[in-house]
Parts: structure tokens; sequence; C-alpha cells
């Protein structure tokens, strides 16, 4: 009898966002500590942490809101323009924005960072699109009904601004926003805090839907470890601005190695 | 002590009533703003004899650039005869010695509130357009800061927001004044609250015009010969008052500009805006001699 065995995979994938040492204070509070972090093409990486650990501020220095005082950001997108190919922090403001307004998707706990509130929600897909270039209304409307169907969105609403929907609605037109100009990296700062167990349920199937459907590569930051291990491929744990231990999802659920991150686990009210 | 050895014995004011330094700041913010069509140029805005909001920002433009023999004519909304254009009128002929006219090809300096006259103004010719709001992105950014930052970077989408949101909510563009246009390719203004109407007269003019706003301190300007481009979308063309049709029912001129008269049966008449235009429609009715100069509207159709 003889044995055959595959040879053994090499994987070669190059992670698609890549952060190394950042560093970042408010007066003389250090928020991020030297953090460096990557998240392969297609892979959800979670962020947990407590309140105050920096896992918000690493996300918006993510989404270029923020600029480290040192550190390293460079994402390798399909076809990566010339303007994004070295780091991320050295760009000028006007490329940052552009970067930011085509490529990287945010999704804010507060809908009122993401969202005009008066504005129609198929309006606030728009204006992704409009900051893109898209001059025509019809594709204009196209596009938004087609975003905010793939984020389950009710579409006879399309046109209601999302100051009068729930709070669940507003998080999915978020999503149609941040996912309207199909990003390499979507970011997610707590998108089901402050949602009833039931909206927060169904806010991450449609989550995961997506992220199955389309392999976005998603960097979720969430306090609660319940919406991480159902979405993180891979978790990153974060302590008074540090890193304090990384790993696949079941391992650092099942086995945590950091007293911090053991007591995380097993933390129970 | 006395009060008469206190005050300062009496001198005559400056010429055009607006002191020396201010002038020359105004002159440099009109020039800068000239070499940057379109761009907003912050100013002092000096007190005038006349309440913020009433034309101040016109007025200090007008009393900078006239001189003596400058013929100046002012109108509002249309009219020669409004009390704040017949004000202004006055006001500027006593301080600087100018001549007046109501005749738009007389003219060589024409401060108007909210309105382009209808005959076309030459090489020779400035327009002050008095602003209340010079900022086209306030309706889509209160924060001024930000909003400089978006003019910067040529961040207008929201401006387009603000048509798509229209449409999506009356089925077309509802923006009637103020419609904001896209200067030689750079930057979004708002052409004062002039109608849509007027808005295509400024697109490769050959006057210069210089639009100021003195409550807001700022200035901005289109130069002659520069693309003025109301923003539109590709499938929704730019359309303007639907006033090709409408007669003036005192002068019988066709196709330009008209303000609604209602009527107590409930109806309407119309009759045409730029006044000067309508009595010199009359006279040359009555067969009086008069130079009717070329119009930008032909039959109520702007030729391309």
């Amino acid at each position: 009898m003889t044995l055959t065995l595959d040879a053994p995979r090499i994987i070669t994938t190059k992670p698609l966002l890549r952060i190394e040492n950042v560093s970042k204070s408010y007066g003389d509070v250090r928020a991020v500590r030297n953090v460096s972090a990557h998240a392969f093409p297609g892979e959800v990486l979670g962020i947990v942490g407590e309140s105050g650990s920096g896992k918000s501020t690493l996300l918006r220095i993510m989404n270029l809101e923020e600029l480290p005082e040192e550190g390293t950001y460079h994402l390798d997108m399909d076809n990566t323009p010339e303007a994004y190919s070295g780091n991320l922090f050295e760009m000028d403001r006007f490329a940052r924005r552009m970067l930011c307004a085509t490529r990287i998707g945010i999704v804010y706990q507060n809908p009122h960072l993401g969202l005009l509130m008066k504005h129609s929600s198929s309006g606030n897909v728009a204006e992704r699109l409009l900051v893109a270039g898209e001059r025509s209304f019809a594709n204009l409307r196209a596009k938004a009904k087609d975003a905010l169907d793939a984020s389950e969105f009710p579409l006879e609403r399309m046109d209601a601004p999302p100051a009068q929907l729930s709070g669940g609605m507003q998080q999915r037109v978020q999503l149609a926003k941040a996912i309207a100009l199909e990003p390499a990296l979507l970011l997610l700062d707590e998108p089901t805090t402050g949602l009833d167990v039931s909206v927060q349920a169904l806010v991450l199937d449609t989550l995961k839907r997506l992220q199955q459907d389309r392999q976005i590569t998603m960097v979720i930051v969430s306090h609660d470890l319940g919406v991480i291990r159902t979405l993180a491929d891979r978790v990153m744990v974060m302590r008074r601005g540090e890193v304090v231990e990384t790993g696949l999802s079941d391992q650092i659920f099942q086995d945590p190695q950091h007293p911090y991150t053991q007591q995380l686990v097993h933390a129970k009210l | 002590m006395t009060l008469s050895k206190l005050t300062k014995p009496w001198e005559a004011m400056s010429y055009g009533f607006i002191d020396g330094s201010a002038k020359r700041e105004m002159r440099r913010k009109m020039l800068k703003a000239v070499a940057v069509p379109g761009c907003q140029m912050p100013y002092a805005s000096r007190e005038v004899p006349m309440a913020r909001g009433w034309g101040t920002g016109g007025l200090q433009v007008s009393l900078t650039l006239v001189k003596p023999t400058t013929r100046v004519k002012v109108i509002d909304q249309g009219a020669d005869d409004s009390v704040n254009a017949a004000s202004i009128r006055r006001f500027i002929a006593s301080v600087a010695g100018t001549p007046t006219t109501l005749d738009t090809l007389e003219a060589d300096l024409i401060q108007s509130r909210h309105r382009i006259p209808e005959e076309i103004m030459c090489e020779d010719q400035i327009l002050v357009l008095q602003v209340p709001n010079p900022e086209p992105l306030r309706g889509v950014q209160p924060n001024m800061s930000i909003a400089r930052q978006m003019h910067a970077d040529a961040d207008y989408g929201r401006m387009w927001l603000q048509l798509y949101e229209q449409i999506v909510r009356s089925g077309r563009v509802m923006q009637g004044a103020s419609y904001p246009s896209l200067v030689h390719g750079r930057h979004v203004m708002t052409p004062s609250p002039i109608p849509r109407w007027d808005v295509p007269k400024l697109h490769m003019s050959r006057h210069l015009t210089i639009l100021s706003a003195g409550r807001e301190k700022r200035i901005f300007a289109v130069p002659p010969f520069t693309r003025v481009e109301p923003l539109v979308f590709d499938d929704v063309p730019y359309q303007v008052e639907d006033h090709a049709g409408l007669t003036c029912y005192r002068s019988g001129a066709k196709g330009f500009f008209m303000n609604e008269i209602p009527q107590d049966d409930g109806s309407s008449v119309y009759e045409v805006s730029d006044s000067e235009w309508g009595v010199k429609a009359i006279r040359a009715k009555d067969g009086e001699d008069v130079i009717q100069g070329e119009t930008w509207y032909k039959d109520g159709e702007m030729p391309q």
C-alpha cells in the first residue's frame, strides 16, 4: 500500500492591511502604543478590549481620520494606484481623502457620525458615489438601491431620512454607504452596540453574508466578545493602548494565554 | 475746554466716501478674485451709511471702482426705480460725482441686486452683484473651516447631493436662485440670488463680474470669457424658468424674465423684470428712436 500525501500548501498571500509600530497620543495620554497589525484579503480581524484600550483610535487611524506620531500603514490592494503604494500616513490630505472615499468603508457605532440624518437614506449612499465622481442621476439611484438591497434594507423606505429610522435600519444605511463602492477594506466600530439582541443578530447575519459573498477584508472593533466570536477569523486583544495577545479566533476564546485575555474571556456578570 | 475745541476741523471726506487704505485693500482683493475665478477672497468690509444686508458689499466695490467719469447704473431685482436702487445710485453720485444712467448700454458700471440685465454687456463694462450669502457649501456644511477645506480639495460631491435630494423629493431640481455653478472648472460659487434664467449669461461673458458680500466679508469674481457651468447631472439637464412664452402686459416684450403680478380674480399678469428694457420696448412701440441692444435671450432661448 502506497501512502500519498498532498504537497503542503505554502500560503503566499500578502496581507492587504499592514500597520507597523503605530503610536498615538492625546496630550499626555498615549492612546495607542507601538501597535502592529495586519489583515489578509478576505479576512475578518477582530479587535477587543475594555473601554479606553485604544481600539477605536486604532480604527480611526486605519480610516486615516487620525494620523499617528509614528508608524507606517500600507494597503496592498488589487491594482493599487501609484499614489497609494507607499506609507499612507505620508500621503497628502487630498490623496488620503480620496483613498478613504473610494477604497475604505467605515460603519460607526454612532450613526450620527456616519450619516446625514436629514438627507434621504439613498442620498446618504449616493453621497459616497458622488465623491467618487458618479454624475448620472439614474446610475446613482440604481447603485444606491443595489447597496441598500445588499445590506438588507427595506427598499420601500430608501428615500426616508435616517432620522426617521430605527437604530438597526440606520446601521444598515451606514453599511450600504460603506459597501457602495466595493471597498477593499471595511472598518466596523462597534456596529451592533446599542441595538437590541434580535436586531443585533440580524445585523451580524448581514455582515457575515456580505463577507462571504464579497470577500471583503474587515476589521471589527467591539467590546462584545460574542460579536467578535461570531465574525472574526483572527482576534487582537488590546489593553491600555497595547496589543497583549493576537491569535486565531478559536485559539483566543478556547485557550487564552495572557492573563488579561483570560480575564476577558472568562468574565461574566 | 469746549466740544468745538476737541473736535477736528471739518474737512472733505475721501473721494467716493471710502478711505484710501480701504480702497487699496479692495483693489488687491479684486485682483486676487479675478486671478482665481470663483474663489472667495476675504476682505475687511468697511462701514458704509447703509445697513448690512442692503448691498454694502456691492456698494464698497462700486465706490472703489468709480471715477468722476464712470456712468453708474444701479438695479434691484431688475428695476432701476426701486427704493434701494435709487438710494444707492444717488449716494454714489453724491459722494463720487459720477453721472448716472438707466440704460444698460450706456453704463460703465452696473451694480445689481439679484438680476443681470437682458441686454448683452460688453468688454468695457463691469457688473457688480450684491451677494447675501457667498458660501455655496453653507447648506451642506455648516462648519466654515471644513467648507474652506472642501473648496481647497474641490470636494463638491455634496452640492450634487443637494440636487439629488431635490429630485428625489420633488421630481425636479428646485433650486430657484443662487444656483451653484462651477467657475473655470475649479471653484463652485453661488452666483448671488440671480434666477436660473441669468446664470447662463455669466458663461463666457464679455464683461467682468465682481460679486461682493459686505456682511460676510467675501469677494469673488468671474473674469471675462470664463466658463461658468451650473452643476447638473449628466442625465438631468439644466433648465431655466419657463418664461419663454410669457408676454409683458405693459410693453408687449416677450421671451424675457418676467415678474408675476397676481390679480384680484386669481389670475396673473406679467411684466418684464428688467424695467429699463421694458421702457425701451414701450418707447420703441411708440415710434421713438431707441437703441435696443442685443439681448442674451432670443425668443426666450439662449443661443449656444
